[in-house]
This record gives C-alpha cells, sequence and structure tokens, in this order.
C-alpha cells in the first residue's frame, strides 16, 4: 500500500537523513520524502501499515527532532 | 515567518542583547569561572537546540553533521577560554541559519504558489440560490453554476451557457477556448466571460486539476543524478572534515608547538565546511525549474527527467497527432479548365453532405460558406467508390478513381500523396481534390529549432511511405520510418537506442494514443495535447498539455538552463568552500567570517537557483 503525508522538515539535508532512516525501517518497502512538498510518499506492508508507521515517525525523530509528520 | 522562526528570532535578540552587555559590563572579571558562568547564560540561550541535537545525534550513531560540527567549535572555543568568541559563533550560526529558513520558504512558496491552481470553492444551485461548496463535496451528476472571473472546479460538459476559457493556467497558452453547450470543460482553466452551468463528470479526486498538481507535487519526489550526488557526497565530505581539522589541531603543533592556536585554526576549519548551500540550492533549483515549465504547460514528472532532457540528442516523434494535426483537410484542388476551386468543392461537398465521412466532412469545412444539403437529391452510394448526386439538376458524381472507371469519365490522375477525390459533372471531368493530414503550423520551426540545437530528429509512422516522406520534407526530418506496426515501433526506438552515445538520452514524442509502449521504452516519454486524457498523463514522463510541438524545445532549454545553475551553484559552493578552508587552516580567517562567508554563499546560491523559475517564463 502506498500512502501520503503532509509533514514539516525545516532542510533538505534533514529530509534526506529522514528519508535514509525510514527505509531501514522493517516493512517499509520505499520511501520519499521532498523537502520542497513538505511530503512523505511511503509503501509498506499492508497489513502493518500503521504500526509501521509509527516506527517510521520515531525513528525521524531520532534524526531530526524538529520534524513533525501528520499521520 | 513561521512560529519556529520567530522562537529562534526572540533566543538571537535575547542572547544577543545579553552578550552586549556582559561584553561592556564591569562586574565580569577577566577571567575564571565567574566569567564562564555569566557566558554560559547567552549561550545555552541560543545554543540549546544544537548541542542537544549534537549529543542525541552521538547517541544514534548520527555523528558528523552541521549541529556536532558547531556543538564542537563552540564548547572548544569556550575550553580555550574563548568564551565571547564560542558565544558569538553560536550566534552568527544561529542568525545564518534563521536567515536561510527564511530565504528557502520564502522562494519554496513563490514557486509552490505558481503551480496552485487548485480551485478553493465550487457553486452549486440550491433552492434557487448559489452555495459555495467546497469542490470535494460535489457528486458526479450534480450541476454547478461557474460565474465569469471563476476557475472552472470540476471536469464536465456544459449544459447551458457559452464562453472563452483561458487554459494558460494548465497550458501556457494565452488565447482563450471557445465552449459552448455540448462541450467539455476542464477544471483549472478560467472562465473569462459567460455564466455557465456544468454538470460534473468525475469526483474532484479524479479531475483534471487534482491529477496535475498531484503530478506537480510528486515530481520533487523523483530526484535527479544531482540531488543524489550531493547526498552521497556529504557522506563522504563530512567525515573527510573532521579528520582533516583533526590533523590540523595535532599534527603542526607537534613541530611547531602553540597548541591552543592550531586547535581554533581546526574549529575555525570545522565551521567553515558545514555544506548547507549546496544541500541546499540543489533541489530548490530542480523545483524551480519545474515550476518554471509548468506554468508553460509542460508538466515534467520528476528532476531526474529534467536532467535527461538536458542531454537529449536524439528525438523520436510519431507522425499522426504529433507532428501532423491528425485530422484530414483539404490540401489542394485542382479543377478542370472552366471549373473554379470553388464550384469544384461546392459541387462535391453538396453531393457528400448527406454522408458522415470524416472525408465528407472535410470538404463541408472546405466549402465554406453554410451549405443547403436541400440542393442535392437524389443521393447515392456506391459503396468503395463514392456518391453520385442530382445537384440543382445538373449530375454531379464524387469519389475515387474506381468510381470515374465505372462512369466512363476520363479524368487526369493526381498521383500525390493523401487521398483523392475526383468529381464529375454531367458525365464530364471538373477535376480533383487532394484531402491530406496537414502538419501542425509549429512543426517546421520545431523541427528547425531542435537541429540546430544538434539534436537528430527521426520520425516514426504506420502511414504510407509516399506521405510520409512528403510530411517528413516538408518539415525537415533526418530520418523517416513508415509503414510501421505499433510493435515496430518499438523495435525502431531499440535500434535508435542502441546507436545512440550511452551518455545521450533519446526522447519520444506521442500523442499518448496507442503509444504507451514506445513512450515507456524510451529514455524519456513525452505525450502531448494531454489536457484531459488520463492515458498520457499516467504514460508519460513528461506532459505537453496543449499540442504545440515548438514546446518540447521550450522544454529543452528550460532543462539545459536548469542544469547550468545546478552546476554554476556546485562550483560556485565548493569554490568558496575550499578556499575558506584554505584560509581557515592558515589562521587567514576567524569564525565570525567563516560563518558570513557560508550564509552569503548560501544566500546567492538560492537566488540563483530561483532563476530557474524566470528561465521559463523568458522565453514563453
Amino acid at each position: 500500500m502506498q500512502k501520503k503525508f503532509k509533514m514539516e522538515v525545516d532542510c533538505a539535508n534533514c529530509a534526506a537523513k529522514m528519508e535514509e532512516a525510514a527505509k531501514k525501517v522493517d516493512g517499509v518497502k520505499n520511501v520519499s520524502i521532498s523537502f520542497m512538498a513538505q511530503k512523505m510518499v511511503i509503501e509498506a506492508d499492508d497489513e502493518r501499515f500503521d504500526a509501521i508507521m509509527k516506527e517510521v515517525v520515531k525513528v525521524c525523530k531520532k534524526v531530526e527532532p524538529d520534524c513533525e509528520i501528520y499521520l | 515567518m513561521t512560529k519556529k522562526q520567530k522562537k529562534v528570532l526572540i533566543r538571537i535578540i535575547l542572547s544577543a542583547a545579553c552578550t552586549a552587555l556582559l561584553l561592556f559590563a564591569p562586574f565580569v572579571p577577566e577571567s575564571g569561572w565567574i566569567r564562564l558562568a555569566c557566558y554560559l547564560v547567552p549561550y545555552l540561550l541560543i545554543g540549546y537546540d544544537i548541542l542537544r541535537k549534537a549529543v542525541m545525534g552521538i547517541l544514534h550513531g548520527e555523528i558528523f553533521d552541521e549541529n556536532f560540527l558547531m556543538a564542537v567549535a563552540t564548547v572548544g572555543a569556550m575550553i580555550l577560554g574563548e568564551y565571547a568568541e564560542g558565544v558569538e559563533v553560536m550566534l552568527f550560526y544561529q542568525i545564518g541559519e534563521l536567515f536561510q529558513s527564511y530565504a528557502v520558504g520564502k522562494s519554496r512558496k513563490n514557486i509552490a504558489s505558481l503551480m496552485d491552481i487548485r480551485p478553493d470553492y465550487a457553486n452549486i444551485e440550491q433552492d434557487g440560490e448559489l452555495k459555495q461548496v467546497d469542490p470535494d463535496e460535489v457528486a458526479v451528476g450534480d450541476v454547478i453554476v461557474i460565474r465569469p472571473g471563476e476557475r472552472v472546479p470540476l471536469d464536465g460538459v456544459i449544459l447551458e451557457g457559452r464562453s472563452a476559457l483561458n487554459t494558460s493556467a494548465l497550458t501556457g497558452e494565452s488565447l482563450p477556448r471557445e465552449a459552448g453547450p455540448g462541450d467539455d470543460i476542464i477544471s483549472g482553466c478560467v472562465n473569462t466571460s459567460g455564466l455557465l452551468r456544468v454538470q460534473v463528470k468525475r469526483p474532484f479526486g479524479e479531475s483534471t486539476v487534482s491529477k496535475i498538481l498531484d503530478l506537480v507535487e510528486n515530481s520533487s519526489l523523483k530526484k535527479a543524478r544531482a540531488e543524489n550526488f550531493i547526498t552521497k557526497f556529504a557522506h563522504y565530505y563530512t567525515p573527510a572534515v573532521c579528520i582533516g581539522a583533526a590533523l590540523l589541531a595535532f599534527v603542526p603543533p607537534l613541530f611547531a608547538g602553540n597548541f591552543s592556536v592550531w586547535v581554533s585554526r581546526a574549529l575555525t576549519f570545522l565551521v567553515i565546511s558545514c555544506p548547507c548551500a549546496l544541500v541546499i540550492s540543489i533541489p530548490l533549483s530542480f523545483f524551480g525549474g519545474i515550476g518554471g515549465a509548468s506554468r508553460a504547460g509542460i508538466l515534467v514528472k520528476g528532476g531526474n527527467y529534467l536532467e535527461a532532457l538536458a542531454e537529449t540528442k536524439t528525438i523520436v516523434f510519431d507522425k499522426t497527432g504529433t507532428l501532423t494535426q491528425g485530422v484530414f483537410a483539404v490540401s489542394e484542388t485542382l479543377p478542370a479548365p472552366g471549373m473554379t476551386s470553388s464550384d469544384l468543392l461546392t459541387f462535391a461537398a453538396l453531393a457528400e453532405s448527406y454522408s458522415s465521412h470524416p472525408i465528407s466532412k472535410s470538404l463541408r469545412e472546405a466549402a465554406g460558406e453554410k451549405l443547403d444539403s436541400s440542393h442535392a437529391k437524389d443521393v447515392e452510394e456506391i459503396a468503395g467508390h463514392g456518391v453520385t448526386a442530382q445537384v440543382d439538376g445538373r449530375a454531379v458524381a464524387a469519389g475515387n478513381a474506381k468510381l470515374m472507371e465505372r462512369l466512363g469519365v476520363s479524368y487526369v490522375p493526381n498521383e500525390k500523396p493523401g487521398t483523392v477525390v475526383y468529381v464529375a459533372v454531367d458525365g464530364r471531368f471538373a477535376g480533383s481534390i487532394r484531402i491530406s493530414d496537414q502538419p501542425k503550423p509549429t512543426a517546421a520551426k520545431a523541427i528547425r529549432e531542435l537541429r540546430s540545437q544538434g539534436v537528430r530528429t527521426v520520425m516514426l509512422t504506420g502511414d504510407a511511405a509516399a506521405a510520409a516522406d512528403a510530411v517528413g520534407r516538408e518539415l525537415g526530418i533526418d530520418e523517416i520510418h513508415s509503414e510501421l506496426l505499433p510493435a515496430d515501433k518499438v523495435t525502431q526506438v531499440e535500434r535508435l537506442l542502441s546507436q545512440k552515445d550511452p551518455r545521450s538520452t533519446l526522447a519520444f514524442v506521442g500523442d499518448g494514443i496507442n503509444d504507451a509502449p514506445v513512450l515507456s521504452r524510451a529514455d524519456i516519454g513525452i505525450a502531448m495535447g494531454a489536457m484531459g486524457s488520463d492515458a498520457a498523463i499516467e504514460a508519460a514522463d513528461i506532459v505537453l498539455m496543449d499540442d504545440d510541438p515548438a514546446k518540447i524545445s521550450l522544454a529543452m532549454s528550460i532543462s539545459r538552463k536548469c542544469l547550468r545553475i545546478v552546476r554554476q551553484n556546485i562550483v560556485f559552493a565548493l569554490g568558496v568552500k575550499a578556499l575558506c578552508l584554505i584560509l581557515g587552516a592558515a589562521g587567514r580567517a576567524g569564525m565570525q567570517a567563516a560563518i558570513f562567508a557560508d550564509v552569503g554563499v548560501m544566500v546567492l546560491a538560492v537566488l540563483n537557483a530561483t532563476r530557474t523559475l524566470r528561465a521559463a517564463k523568458k522565453q514563453a
């Protein structure tokens, strides 16, 4: 399943770091973060999607505490 | 300014005031822990978030980011006893960051607003009154009212009213399009003159405007090679700089002594090394290029395609509907002696006036003035031959050569490409009319511009060789391949792909109808005339909203300009960085200068990046 989320991220470099971290989350097939559009597109396993999303938010906060992802 | 930015601004002002006070206050001792404690107040006020991020980064194994660099540099300065300098550096860094986030946020919004064609509301008639609702809430089949000056919120069909529609937000075309009852209307256009009542055909989520917005917003998710290069570059760059700084701090003192001087130089070196300007300006340049292009009616689905387009050296065109109009029109009339062109056309059009065949349609169009079909009587269609009829009491026959032979009329054969209609009046040959697919008015210019940029042009078509060669020669195309089946087109494109220089790219231009396999096989698929056509928007990498082939060379110059700006920024930012690093290592540049240099480079790079927006405007 592929889903889009609005987010708030302060710099392009942070977006790149968050993207890298989110990719490593188990169950995430693909993820792309656009600093310009302030958007995240994520593709992950259907049945665990919400749990995966929670984990993604957690790792993103870890690399960039200032970010905000609107679930 | 956002809330976050305002908060930082307040911290900067407070901390700066506090530092100024300490610098001139008589109660602060020259050295010692009281002085340190005094300076820790403004330092922590301005730098607590940086220190926190740096510590958290180390805990998470994310060392070597800019927070880490700043923390090491300022803590280092504090340890060396340079309290004021430690605070100043942190202060300057925050000012720079604030400035950067403001500048970037502003240009980001500017570009985004350019692309914003989202309609805010739709008017629905309820109990005789107009009510504004969210376009999302309108159901298929509902009737909406669009007043002059309003944006069309949803795709539909006009029930009542006539108007001129401004499609410039979608196509870049400034000439308004006329529309009346029965015509399809596409969301995103602006109704300029009359009141329209429109029946909605698609929900908002599937409307043209939503699709385009989606596409443009998602375009920044497909990253160009240059963008990925920067991410990779930062990966090696930061550790390299840290090692360099460590060497600078510890190696020279072994020979020259004076440890604290070298440590402070090493710290300056670290501060200079932040790669912000690079990291920010490159995605911004691509975003600007894509935004500017979409303003001109060229939708690019990602930075990677914009980058690839700049390297395009081969462009393959589909013929029908791409270079030609895809509709039949009278291109030549050859009246027999004693007959005028207009009489010939009128006779033929009247004889064919009951037929719905595309050929008859183009005859009627060419005949011009309103034809009164009651002039034609006893119309008889002879399948595979043509028609015979009585027009104002004269026997008219219009059809192909076989019809002439069947009627025993001696005719002058016309061998030129296209469909030829022969006309006989009262059993005598009256002339021939040639009907063919016309090249688009801008096609020749488009090909000429592409060839002058060193692009090899190829035309593929399923048409007969004679018709294809005639069009190809007229437009000045380098290579023509005709009589191809759809599968042959893929083979041809594969052959061309294997022939080209591997560093260059090949683009295929089609109208999106039945050429999806070729569109996806080519390095770049360009679909044109896509307004309202979902298939084309889906299949292609670059979508031309109108069907003007001249937009291809415009798109190419936008992409080249964008890439040029990206390269300028890379060279400029790295160059200034390298210079500052050398000056810093040699002890010729202090930390404050280093930070100002960094912010200056960043601002110039961002300003340069926003030029990509104007690139499209100037040339459109």
